[in-house]
């Protein structure tokens, strides 16, 4: 039944597709986005019978007639400001999937290559061309198909060879309307030496439903550096998937730090490839849901070369009546001897009606690895809370102040004083549960 | 100090308790004024400990008869925070650790928590920073102390002092000390009962609950009682600590029995 209906979804989808996208001037790109069509052709919805998706419903996306945005609203920046990060130098704000330049600001003195695809495409093509859509494999991923044969626009940033960016480049995806799909792609590209930090940060005008499908490449290449923040803070009517790929080069280093607080059904798949040898990955991840939310995150972290390290540590918040789901798959390949790779999932249950699935998955092809991976699911213990409120504390902040500290440890990883700070404040806030 | 004009604090009548349906405190009675230390003593199971967590309210013990008031009011018709707002403090045998949150943030909360509920004003982060390093002095405390998370990886010691910091924080008038004493050296202890001997007055009072006659060489009681099987079986003055050092716990236990038998 709900196959029938997804089959429909996408053809309808199709029909909707712009014709614009199959003329566009540059052959790689029209090349691109027809192969992704194709796909689409080919694939289907998934359903909760797909391994995959085993515990994520997605057929809700399907009922509601989502298009890409016709008009964009013209927002003020006081309506937005404060979202802005007082570290960043360069933001780049998409309204509904589109760039809006008024909102934006750049900062390109060290040579960087900063701005938004559609107007980069044009005078860096042949820059663009060799990373777009060459890490993001959408053969059997129908959200990255889609994402791709949509593309139109989205964040380039291509660090030169050996310069170091300290000011965090803030991207900001604003969400205005009801019933919009956006399909934001960003294309981050660090070149040898270089280093860089990037906050992705999803955010919502209104509490209404609409789709963000977003695309996240990343290319670092020999010895360079890339800090990652993402921070999905949709509508909790909203459905969010991303999908994020990392490709690591000889004796590169990967950050992420990925922070799910909203969105009715979220999906986050991030796969780390350390492709040469010596490469290090830290993957932190934080899910902090209530109500009925459902927050799905997939890692695959898959160790091709020797002499990596990767380490992972993956916290679930779930309050209310939410769902949260870790899958976190390390794969070892036998070539990769001496890799170094621990992987925690830690969960924190708020209430009775809240449930947490995680799954850590360790395959090892090779024989001389140290590799550690666990899990644990547990509420908050009645002896801390007692003890909080011997000091006075009611029984909602001791609560709120030990999820706090759960939450924490993810938190104060970000290297962005005021993102985190905006982060706590949003924490210790957070909880509104009674006490069980 | 006993003074013979001050008010009652504390009055216990008939405290029944259970844990799990299994009684503990089986007719508890005593009265606490102000200014009073009472030390409470007895071996391992004898209730003591209970004793005091059911005046902080712990939600496992169930109070199943007797009263408790508090400068005449109804304690036990209070949660826990409401008693430590209007004046209850146990200092934890064990002090919970709660990594993630700055020991800082932790005490100031908690300050600015029970000083909003006694009408009074809440203290900034920088005022209350000066603030509390002054208290700190007195307990010989490194400022480091505020800048780590509650309690974690705190030495048994730090963690006492600890307690005893945040009871000069919140100026409770009963002062409740479980087992404070535990695992502590001799320069700790010293240490530690230096500030709560700095912060009891005629405003408040203090009961020790303590294993050992040791900490009471430092804190001086004016009372000290022996609990058995959930009920005080004897009372006396500081003297008294002193000979269960010496004689131990059975001969009031076989005079409390002889006594019973004769009533019998």
């Amino acid at each position: 039944m709900s196959e029938v209906v997804s089959n429909h979804y996408l053809e309808d989808l199709l029909k909707t597709y712009p014709p614009q996208h199959t003329t566009s001037a540059l052959p790689w790109l029209r090349q691109l986005r027809t192969e992704a069509v194709d796909r689409i052709s080919a694939l289907k919805m998934p359903t909760t019978r797909d391994e995959e998706w085993r515990f994520t419903d997605i057929s809700p996306l399907t009922e509601v007639p989502f298009q890409v945005a016709q008009t964009i609203p013209q927002l003020q920046p006081a309506e937005i400001k404060y979202h802005y990060l007082q570290e960043a130098a360069t933001r780049l704000v998409f309204i509904d999937g589109q760039y809006a330049s008024a909102l934006s600001t750049i900062n390109n003195d060290s040579g960087i290559i900063v701005g938004n695809l559609s107007t980069l495409l044009t005078s860096y093509s042949a820059e663009i061309a060799p990373h777009l859509g060459r890490y993001a494999s959408f053969n059997d991923n129908i959200f990255a198909a889609l994402n791709t044969a949509f593309l139109h626009d989205g964040a380039v940033i291509i660090v030169p060879k050996n310069i170091s960016i300290a000011p965090p480049i803030h991207l900001l995806f604003i969400a205005t309307q009801k019933e919009v799909t956006s399909y934001p792609r960003c294309l981050i590209v660090a070149e040898p030496g270089s280093h860089v930090t990037v906050v992705e940060d999803y955010i919502a005008q209104q509490e209404v439903a609409y789709v963000t499908n977003s695309v996240t490449e990343v290319s670092v290449a020999d010895d360079a550096h890339v800090n990652h923040i993402r921070l999905q803070r949709d509508s909790h009517q909203a459905f969010h998937i991303a999908n994020c790929t990392a490709t690591l080069a000889h004796a590169s280093n990967f950050q992420s730090i990925n922070v799910a607080l909203g969105a009715r059904i979220s999906r986050c798949n991030l796969n780390v490839q350390l492709a040469s040898e010596g490469a290090e990955c830290t993957v932190n991840g934080l899910a902090l849901i209530k109500e009925q939310q459902l927050a799905d995150t997939h890692t695959f972290i898959d160790h091709i070369k020797p002499n990596g390290t990767s380490r992972q540590l993956h916290k679930c918040i779930v309050d209310g009546a939410s769902h949260a789901v870790f899958n976190g798959k390390i794969m070892v390949q036998p070539n990769a001897q001496q890799t170094d790779s621990s992987q925690t999932s830690r969960n924190l249950l708020l209430t009775g009606q809240a449930q947490v699935n995680t799954k850590p998955q360790l395959e090892i092809f090779a024989d001389d690895v140290k590799c550690a991976h666990g899990a644990t699911v547990g509420q908050l213990d009645p002896e801390e809370i007692f003890y909080l409120k011997s000091r006075g504390l009611s029984g909602l902040a001791a609560r709120n102040l030990l999820t706090y500290a759960f939450g924490a440890e993810i938190i104060d990883r970000i290297p962005i004083t005021s993102l985190k700070n905006q982060l706590e404040k949003a924490v210790l806030e957070y909880t509104q549960s009674a006490e069980p | 100090m006993i003074n013979q004009n001050s008010k009652p604090l504390l009055e216990v009548q008939g405290l029944h308790a259970t844990v799990n349906d299994v009684a503990i405190l089986k007719g508890i009675d005593l009265t606490i004024n102000y200014g009073e230390i009472h030390a409470i003593m007895g071996v391992n199971g004898s209730g003591k400990s209970t004793f005091a967590k059911v005046l902080a309210g712990h939600s496992a013990y169930q109070v199943t008869a007797g009263a408790v008031l508090f400068d005449g009011k109804d304690l036990l018709a209070l949660a826990p925070e409401e008693r430590a707002r209007t004046g209850v403090f146990l200092a934890f045998q064990y002090p919970i650790e709660i990594p993630g949150v700055a020991n800082s943030q932790f005490l100031r909360l908690a300050y600015n928590t029970v000083q909003t509920q006694r009408g009074k004003d809440e203290l900034d982060p920088l005022e209350f920073d000066d603030f509390v390093r002054e208290k700190m002095k007195l307990l010989e405390m490194n400022p480091d102390f505020l800048d780590r998370s509650v309690n974690e990886g705190f030495s048994g010691g730090e963690k006492k002092r600890n307690e005893i910091l945040q009871m000069a924080l919140l100026e409770p008038r009963l002062n409740i000390l479980d087992e404070t004493d535990s695992g502590l050296d001799i320069d700790a202890l010293r240490v530690v009962a230096n500030g709560v001997n700095q912060f009891t007055n005629n405003d408040n009072a203090t009961i020790l609950v303590t294993h050992y006659q040791r900490l009471l060489n430092y804190i001086v009681p004016d009372y000290v009682h022996v609990m058995e099987s959930g009920r005080i079986i004897k009372t006396g003055g500081k003297e008294l600590a002193l000979e269960l050092e010496t004689r131990g716990y059975d001969w009031i236990s076989a005079e409390n029995s002889a006594t019973e038998g004769a009533v019998l």
